[in-house]
């Protein structure tokens, strides 16, 4: 799927699978965290990675990092295989372009050293070519670049001494300093107070614009991936099970749980609570069967849901969603039988 | 300027080096002041080191001048006595705690440097390498320590080496245990992925990124330590199997013994020493006692109030 | 108007260290009518959880109710010794804890803990305390078979819910919970949301809810008090606070949440973060982040002042009255 804009691939996965063994080395128990995505980043785009916890999105940053390796599956940046990466020098080398920035800041600094460290090591390691007074100056220069001013005030001091927005810049401005094609960024936001992550969001998008990075954000989040992406990804049990434009997906949601995510999302200024019959339950992914993993929470799930995992199908332009039930633009709806609870787990059995 | 600067936080603490390094003195010695167990500990060490360093001011005579009466008890001329030979006991205790001392921090620097590096591998590279490195951190567990210690030093040359390499072999295994279980409630914390997702080394992330935030459970062992080792080198000292040309408390343990000073009337040529070596272990134990209050100020909660100049 | 449930009057909060008192809260006054869902919104550090203790009664050192009366029912709790004070406890008033993980028993099942709560408070024989567990469990949905359960058995949501009857074993006159949503999805969230607004129109209690997201707190609260470095910034009819924030605070916490409904505005925040409590900012504590702020924000502390039966703590906002309990500057 091309992403929208025209711009040039940077990162593709096709089929990208990790599956955790649960237990013991004889256990029969394994975890699906990700299962069989096909994703991609553009150019100069922010493409939100958006699920629920047990969605499997941490574990896609894990594996785009090269923390994880996958159990099947390919990733491919700028159209090389990144696990045909062996030698120091590859591997250090896409480690330069596609940095991390993780979401606890109290946790994600080393406390013994001042906040200089991570990005002087990631300047020492990926710019060779800077000798040592020009790495502190380049430090300054990216911890400017993030709003840290003046920055060689900011790189003396220690992690307890900032807050917790401080700090996440700080994650941004290491990112920043090996010069990155694309940043992964973990839930930035997330253990962040309110007031503070419209800053760093807003950051995210200059950095788009004026840095020329991609960035992938994953939260679980839906308002500010709104607010910040140009594409979104759901996830759900380890599929991706919706894509496209973000006001394109947020207007006209094909897959059902967009659906439900959408609707139970409570907005501020909107003070009308929806009610649905869901509870949240999360979903099964030890040793799931075939069918689609929604099927026991899908007011539509039909009898084919219990029997066949669903593919992405092109819903409009740039536009996907693996639904056996959606529909697409301009389609008509086909009508099936109301299938009872029973059938359905009939079908999941 | 691409982001609009953030306002200046109001209530950091800030300030310059110097001023922050005069603060992280100045809260040191009130913690040590306040608990009176670090100070008691602090004095004796305190004393003991200044005794290592400068014998020659406190005991003005000769530890080895086999001069004077023998085997006198205690007396305005002799504090403690005089050996069978001759030799004053005062003199000698106070010249001996400089070996002693040394042997003391020797051994138990390097012992918690090799549990260190042990532990912490095992914990953060995991797998094969901790299976590997866990078993022969139990084999040297369950080894009896006193017989080991015996066999070894018989056979080995006599001397001071041998004595620190004897005793390093047999006390590294306790504390690369703790080590371990400190090293893996560390590992998953943020900053040692990150460090591994920008590419750093094994080898690095352990020495420099773990390591040094594990400063205060290191100091601990070594503390630890160091109140065994104090009674374990007396204690192979005087069976023998130390070098007994060099002047320690346990050297003279055993010349006491030798001679037969408790039954020749001088009590003291034997007490001496042992309560010596009490007296080191108890500082060592006092300091480690109240050492966790003395810790690193980075590891602090954010937004906690030490440290600030007082209002 | 019927009797206040809950008269919380000044009520100040510190704790003391050897270095500086802090002041964690300072003269918080509210009132909470029967069966009333009062929200309390507000973001690290401003002191609504140590509020919420103190109104509850489970402080302990070094935090310290240094002035203050709560009144609970026509009685001062701080007034009362431990014997009356669990007397009430449970059965008139209970606490939901933030993460349920941290307050449930990990080695008892579900309705051992049950059974613990009861037993604490009141003779009861076994099949009676097993109904009663029972029942408590099907009121929040959940199939009285988990009674056996260990807590680690159940999901997140499940686990919440447990929390949540059990709060409600007495059939208390008020619920305090502390963040009870912050660890759940958002349909989990909702679901729970709901499932406690249901409960609270059956049984008739009194909820306060405290809680960083002014969405949840929004939809489902009658009234809604924002706080800010440890003192109230505003407090009114939830409707009329969303529609018309009066304090700039309150106007800058609405405007930092992206909406996912209607066209996309631009997000400014609050630049800069909340105060540390040891050296608060002089004058109004908001103002060195008020884009609103005027010279003499800096040199007054602003009382607060009634406006159309709103709360509100800015010089820039009605005219000032007297402060119930506390004085000005």
């Amino acid at each position: 799927m091309t992403p929208a804009g025209g711009e040039r691939v940077l990162l593709r996965t096709q089929g990208l699978t990790r599956h955790f063994r649960l237990g013991g080395i004889f256990s029969q128990q394994v975890l699906h965290a990700v299962d069989d995505l096909d994703m991609t980043i553009g150019e100069r785009e922010i493409v939100a990675l958006v699920g629920e916890s047990g969605s499997g999105k941490t574990t896609v940053a894990r594996l785009l990092a090269m923390v994880y390796r996958p159990t099947a599956g390919q990733i491919l940046f700028r159209g090389r295989s990144v696990r045909s990466l062996r030698s120091r020098k590859d591997v250090l080398r896409y480690r330069g372009e596609v940095p991390m920035v993780f979401q606890d800041p109290y946790s994600a600094m080393n406390p013994v050293y001042r906040v200089s460290h991570g990005v002087l090591r990631n300047l020492k390691l990926h710019r060779p070519e800077l000798d040592r007074a020009q790495r502190h100056l380049e430090a300054a220069r990216v911890f400017e670049t993030v709003g840290l001013t003046p920055g060689s005030d900011m790189l003396r001091k220690f992690p307890y001494e900032m807050s917790g927005g401080q700090r996440q810049r700080v994650g941004f401005a290491q990112a920043l300093a090996v010069r990155p094609t694309l940043i992964l960024a973990d839930e930035p936001v997330s253990m962040l107070d309110v007031s503070i992550r419209a800053g760093i969001l807003n950051m995210m998008a200059t950095l788009r614009d004026e840095e020329d990075v991609s960035i992938l954000y994953i939260t679980h989040d839906i308002a500010s991936a709104r607010y910040v992406a140009d594409r979104l990804i759901v996830m759900y049990a380890g599929h991706a099970v919706e894509t496209g434009p973000t006001e394109v997906v947020l207007s006209r949601p094909k897959h059902p749980y967009t659906q439900l995510l959408l609707s139970a999302v409570p907005d501020p200024r909107d003070r009308a609570p929806t009610v649905s019959a869901d509870s949240g339950e999360p979903p099964r992914v030890i040793n799931p069967t075939e069918g689609c993993r929604f099927r026991w929470r899908c007011p539509i799930a039909i009898e084919e849901c219990g029997r066949v995992t669903p593919r992405a199908r092109p819903m409009g332009a740039a536009h996907e969603a693996a639904c056996h039930r959606a529909v697409a633009d301009g389609q008509q709806p086909q009508t099936h039988p109301a299938p009872t609870r029973h059938e359905v787990s009939e079908a999941a059995s | 300027m691409a982001v609009p600067a953030i306002a200046t936080e109001p209530g950091l603490l800030g300030g310059t080096d110097a001023a922050r390094g005069s603060q992280a003195l100045r809260r040191f010695t009130q913690a040590i002041v306040r608990n009176r167990k670090a100070t008691a500990g602090v004095i004796i060490l305190l004393i003991l080191g200044f005794v290592a360093a400068f014998p020659g001011l406190i005991a003005h005579d000769d530890p080895q001048a086999a001069i004077y009466d023998q085997s006198i008890g205690p007396s305005a001329q002799h504090l403690l006595g005089t050996t069978q030979l001759g030799q004053d006991v005062f003199a000698q205790l106070i010249w001996g705690t400089r070996l002693t001392l040394i042997v003391t921090v020797v051994v138990s620097a390097i012992a918690t440097l090799i549990s260190m590096v042990i532990g912490v591998t095992a914990a953060y590279v995991g797998g094969m390498t901790d299976r590997a490195l866990s078993l022969i951190t139990d084999v040297f567990l369950i080894l009896p320590t006193l017989p080991l210690l015996i066999v070894l030093a018989s056979y080995l040359p006599p001397g001071t080496i041998t004595l620190i390499v004897v005793l390093t072999f047999t006390s590294w295994a306790f504390q690369a245990r703790q080590l371990r279980s400190q090293g893996l409630s560390l590992r998953a914390r943020d900053f040692l992925v990150a460090a591994r997702v920008r590419g750093e080394k094994t080898s690095y992330i352990i020495l420099v990124e773990m390591v040094p935030t594990m400063t205060s459970l290191l100091v601990a062992s070594f503390l630890g330590l160091a109140v065994f080792v104090v009674g374990f080198a007396a204690g192979l000292q005087f069976l023998g199997l130390g070098n007994s040309t060099e002047l320690t408390w346990g050297t003279m343990l055993y010349y006491a013994e030798q001679s037969g000073a408790l039954e020749a009337g001088n009590a003291w040529w034997a007490l001496a020493p042992g309560a010596a070596v009490a007296f080191m272990g108890a500082g060592f134990a006092l300091v480690n006692y109240a050492f966790d209050e003395i810790s690193n100020p980075a590891l602090r909660p954010v937004r906690r109030r030490h440290g600030s100049p007082a209002a | 108007m019927a009797a206040p449930l809950l008269e919380v009057d000044s009520v100040t909060v510190d704790y003391v260290t050897d270095v500086a008192d802090i002041r964690a809260v300072d003269r918080v006054s509210l009132t909470l009518q029967p069966g009333e869902f009062l929200g309390i919104v507000g973001e690290s550090g401003c002191g609504k959880s140590t509020l919420l203790f103190a109104i509850a009664q489970l402080l302990s050192p070094p935090a310290e109710m240094v002035s203050g009366s709560v009144r609970f029912g026509g009685h001062d709790l701080v007034q009362l010794r431990d014997d009356e004070l669990r007397h009430v406890r449970w059965r008139d008033y209970s606490v939901v804890m933030q993460s349920a993980m941290n307050a449930l028993n990990p080695m008892k099942s579900i309705g051992a803990q049950f059974k613990d709560t009861i037993r604490a408070h009141v003779k009861m024989a076994p099949d009676a305390i097993r109904a009663r567990s029972a029942e408590v469990l099907r009121l929040v949905g959940i199939d009285a078979v988990h009674l056996e359960s260990y807590p680690h058995q159940l999901s997140g949501g499940m686990r919440q819910r447990a929390m949540i009857a059990m709060a409600l074993l007495f059939t208390p006159q008020l619920v305090i919970m502390d963040e009870p949503t912050s660890a759940l999805d958002v349909v989990a969230q909702r679901s729970l949301m709901n499932q406690i607004k249901e409960l609270q129109l059956k049984l008739g209690f009194a909820v306060i809810f405290v809680t960083h997201d002014m969405s949840v707190v929004g939809q489902y609260s009658d009234r809604v008090m924002v706080m800010y470095a440890g003192q109230i910034a505003e407090i009114g009819a939830t409707a009329s606070v969303f529609e018309q924030p009066l304090h700039p605070y309150t106007k800058g916490l609405l405007d930092a949440f992206p909406s996912i409904r209607g066209p996309r505005r631009d997000l400014t925040g609050i630049p800069g973060s909340p105060p540390d409590l040891a050296r608060p900012p002089t004058g109004c504590r908001f103002h060195p982040r008020c884009p609103e702020a005027i010279p003499e924000c800096a040199g007054v502390e602003p009382a607060v002042s009634m406006v159309d039966g709103r709360a509100v703590r800015c010089i820039l906002v009605g005219e000032p009255s007297r402060e119930r309990g506390g004085h000005d500057g």
